[in-house]
């Protein structure tokens, strides 16, 4: 029955398709190791997952500690093995930390699967197994700061309004403090929800303004336009001069400043320190706006934020944004500020150069813009939780900073840095001016609505040379930043740098 | 449990690196001591979480079952390949141990249907070893392929939206799984005769029928095991890389068309790319198999533990899953290890081969048999969309425990051939 083989090559074609086939394999194991380890907490964490939940029959959640140790969330077991979330601080960290009853937000939500992850002692994990017991989940430990939060929390008082503070070099969020607030404790919330969910409720105190909150920038916002002005001219950009009345005329519009202050004959460098109105409108109409929007994404204007908190995008100005194109499909959209018709686009161009307009931005993203500038441009991925640890506090995880990537080159931020100086030791910053450390920072007051109060905006850092700490901070129909806002921020930086 | 099967999956490999026959057979011996230990170890916990003295017995006669299994063989061919033999035994034990978690009722029947085909197929190496004239009928294999695919077709019953079984008295059976086998024996005794181009337009033609049948019938997965299969059978008979081209065109070009054509291929499709979107709906099953295996993890939430049987079918296609989600992501990629180690075990038998047909069989079962495990486990992890097809030896499903086992016991057979061969020449 043996015929000679009439097709040499047969086995050597066998091992070809042999070695394919094995190709195809080990692509599909490279592909389930690196789900395994890269994708999974994520499609773990997902509320669709109803394995999660099933845990806590088997884990008494864990804590959620500040960075020093104090715990800002843990499960307290009664007697007859009922457990009871406890929230020690109650509203201090309400929206940053969240709440586990009535869904889960903030760490509750961000932080579920580590908490309900157990990686005690084996032996203990089989005895608690066989005994019926609940392990104790594994402890997260934030990268919050109980005093800085406690002073932001202070200082904004009962006005609404936002705060955050970033340190710059590694992207860790200090504090994140968001008003009104609530009391995450179950028995607290649950007497407040119906009130709190009601429709009638227009105080929002569930929302976390610090990164859903989208407020108009006003004049921090002139840090980009500045910044749009020294790509486009580099060696001069600070010797154009303006002459302010207190009011800016450009044919039939007319621009003022802050309570219509005459800051007279400035270079730009002043008039940004001064934050002047005129001064900013006028050099808005010298750009090219499709720069400009190249830049807003550059700086994540409607961009994805790389951040694992709930989030609002920014958006510039949309009509200047863009091609024609792009106007074009807007103005199709029904929206007539949008089209291009010269005079209103020349409006757009005077009122979004000074933050106006239609620009919206969070509170956190203007808080990672800032950090960016004061580490050499490089943004770090702001994060929360610095690492997870067992019941007996050793280490189970550990997050280290990551990078984002560069929003501007090291010689911008630092010319951006010196104007901050400025704005601190001779224009609107001047309630940081005495501080025995250097502080850079932009005020703001964003008009968001005739015949209201502005909103007022700080946001900067310190020590300029060294800078340890970014802040920004909204106080919603606050008036003017330097007078409101600044100081909350001066507050936070004693804090953090007197210590 | 992680540390056995992990020395299992490593003495599988060792197996390889040893020329002696000694130390070949310390090794299985090993292997069997590992899958024993495996074995009562899950039992052992299975029996802790019920507390149902039923699983006691189950696993009494799981064991003897077993151990019948791998020293009767040995007993009653002298030359049988170990190997093989522990491969089956530890792939259908883990089977077992998830489908007792899952349902214990099934694995009984799943148990039932296991020693029944072992005894059936018990005789196939005998078969292979004296009669030859199997090669001889290479059309008739055809037909019958053809006539149980067009059985099903015309009457079978629809299943997640793919007509795959036939209800006969209350018994449902898949012939599309026994078509493998016999499609294999066609086109290996078709090439056999001749490779000249007549014979192969022939073959193709019986081949694409075969292939269009399962398509028209909705069975996915089936048409591209049978693509692949008689496309690689192909090619190994004439060498001529044109024919692999000209197939991967073509099979390229028909899949483009079934995309547009069916809307079960379309929802399978957008189901792999983006199943985040439509989680409730099309994408159900894939991200619930997905949190199974993310949610275990490497190591696994142990058994009873997790909750696979949130996955819908997990018994059978996303059956992966569901060890991946309590015995661990590394025992899982053991068994994907011990499934190619079975794989290259196949294609050494098909290399040593002189007969052309059996060549080509044994390449052909190979192949079949790698793919089938290349589509269940990529379509679990989100790799490649979902197909549902089964993983041999460890889903549930009568049809395809007999496929397997005859597909197992036919490159016995060729192996026991090949053994008998080489003694006789020693001898002579």
């Amino acid at each position: 029955m043996k015929r000679a083989n009439p097709n040499p090559n047969a086995n050597r074609n066998i091992l070809i398709l042999t070695y394919v086939i094995l190709g195809a394999f080990f692509g599909l194991m490279v592909y389930f190791c690196h789900f395994l380890f890269k994708e999974r907490e994520g499609v773990m964490n997902n509320s669709y997952n109803a394995r999660l939940e099933s845990f806590s029959e088997r884990v008494v959640r864990g804590r959620i500690l500040s960075s020093d140790g104090q715990a800002l969330a843990q499960t307290e077991v009664g007697a007859n093995g009922e457990e009871l979330r406890v929230y020690p601080f109650g509203s201090l960290f309400s929206h940053v930390v969240g709440h586990s009853t009535k869904g889960k937000t903030g760490l509750e939500s961000l932080g579920n699967f580590y908490l309900l992850s157990s990686h005690g002692n084996l032996l203990e994990e089989i005895f608690h197994g066989l005994a019926d017991q609940k392990s104790q989940g594994d402890d997260v430990i934030t990268t919050l700061d109980v005093g800085l939060q406690h002073t932001a929390y202070l200082a904004l008082g009962e006005r609404k309004g936002a705060v955050v503070a970033i340190e710059p070099g590694t992207g860790k969020i200090l504090a994140m403090v968001s008003k009104p607030d609530y009391d995450p404790n179950p028995a607290s919330l649950d007497a407040a929800w119906e009130m709190l969910i009601s429709s009638d409720n227009d105080q929002g105190q569930l929302l976390n303004r610090a990164s859903q909150g989208l407020y108009p920038p006003g004049s921090i916002f002139k840090i980009v336009t500045i910044l749009e002005a020294m790509r486009e001219n580099p060696e001069g950009y600070l010797d154009v001069h303006f002459d302010c009345s207190g009011v800016f005329q450009e044919g039939p519009y007319s621009i003022r400043c802050y309570q219509s202050t005459a800051h007279g004959s400035q270079n730009l460098g002043q008039a940004f320190a001064n934050s002047c109105n005129g001064a900013f409108a006028s050099l808005g109409l010298t750009l090219d706006q499709e720069s400009m929007g190249q830049l807003t994404r550059q700086l994540l204007f409607h961009t994805e934020l790389p951040l694992s908190i709930p989030y609002s995008k920014s958006s510039y100005n949309v009509a200047a944004v863009g091609s024609l194109m792009e106007r074009l499909a807007a103005s199709a959209g029904g929206d007539p500020l949008a089209l291009t018709d010269g005079e209103v686009s020349q409006w757009e161009v005077l009122q979004s150069s000074i933050g106006q307009g239609k620009t919206l931005v969070s509170p956190i993203h203007f808080a990672m813009i800032t950090s960016a500038i004061a580490n050499g441009g490089i943004l770090m991925k702001p994060y929360l939780i610095d690492r997870v640890q067992n019941e007996a506090g050793e280490e189970v995880r550990k997050f280290l900073p990551e990078s984002y990537g560069s929003l501007m080159t090291a010689e911008e931020s630092g010319k951006l840095n010196d104007l901050m100086v400025q704005v601190v030791t001779e224009g609107t910053g001047s309630a940081l001016r005495d501080a025995p450390y250097q502080a850079a920072g932009k005020t703001g007051s964003a008009e968001f609505e005739t015949g209201k109060e502005t909103h007022a905006w700080f946001t900067g850092y310190a020590p300029a040379e060294d800078p340890k700490i970014a802040v920004t901070v909204i106080v919603e129909e606050g008036g003017s930043g330097g007078r409101t806002a600044a100081p909350v921020a001066r507050a936070m930086f004693d804090q953090y740098l007197l210590r | 449990m992680i540390l056995l099967i992990a020395c299992y999956t490593f003495f599988n490999f060792r197996f390889f690196a040893y020329p002696d026959m000694e130390r070949k057979q310390l090794m299985c011996a090993r292997q069997n001591q590992a899958m024993f230990l495996i074995h009562l170890l899950a039992y052992l916990i299975i029996y802790l979480k019920t507390e149902d003295p039923r699983v006691l017995l189950f696993y009494g006669a799981q064991v003897i079952f077993f151990l019948a299994y791998i020293y009767l063989y040995r007993l009653f061919y002298r030359n049988v390949s170990r190997l093989l033999v522990n491969n089956a035994c530890l792939l259908m034990c883990v089977g077992l141990i998830i489908l007792t978690r899952i349902s214990f009722d099934r694995a009984v029947r799943q148990f039932v249907v296991l020693a029944a085909a072992a005894v059936l197929t018990w005789l196939i190496p005998f078969i292979i070893d004296h009669v030859w004239q199997l090669s001889r009928i290479g059309w008739f294999y055809g037909a019958v392929g053809l006539a149980l695919l067009a059985l099903v077709w015309i009457l079978g019953t629809t299943t997640f939206g793919a007509q795959l079984s036939l209800e006969i008295k209350g018994v449902s059976f898949q012939p599309s799984e026994f078509v493998k086998i016999t499609f294999v024996f066609f086109v290996a005794a078709m090439f056999y005769r001749s490779t000249d181009f007549r014979t192969v337009a022939a073959t193709t033609a019986v081949a694409a029928f075969h292939v269009l049948i399962l398509v028209a019938s909705k069975d996915l997965g089936g048409g591209l095991l049978f693509f692949i299969t008689y496309l690689f059978m192909l090619f190994i008979a004439t060498s001529k890389w044109m024919y692999l081209g000209g197939g991967i065109l073509a099979g390229g070009g028909a899949a483009f068309l079934a995309y547009q054509i069916f809307p079960h291929v379309q929802t399978r499709v957008t189901a792999w790319a983006d199943p985040w979107a439509d989680i409730d709906n099309r994408g159900y099953q894939i991200t619930q198999s997905l949190f199974a295996i993310g949610t275990g993890g490497w190591f696994g939430l142990g058994l009873y533990q997790g909750m696979p049987y949130k996955i819908p079918v997990v018994e059978k296609d996303f059956i992966f899953a569901a060890i991946s989600e309590e015995l661990g992501g590394i025992f899982a990629l053991c068994i994907l290890l011990i499934c190619i180690g079975c794989f290259l075990q196949f294609m050494m038998i098909a290399g040593s081969m002189q007969a052309v047909f059996f060549k080509l069989i044994a390449f052909g079962l190979g192949v079949v048999y790698i793919t089938q495990v290349f589509l269940t486990v990529g379509g679990v992890t989100k790799f490649i969309p979902s197909t549902g097809v089964t993983l041999p030896f460890v889903s549930y499903g009568g049809s395809s425990i007999l496929s397997t086992f005859i597909l197992f016991n036919i490159i016995q057979g060729l192996y026991i051939l090949k053994r008998n061969e080489e003694e006789d020449d020693e001898e002579g």
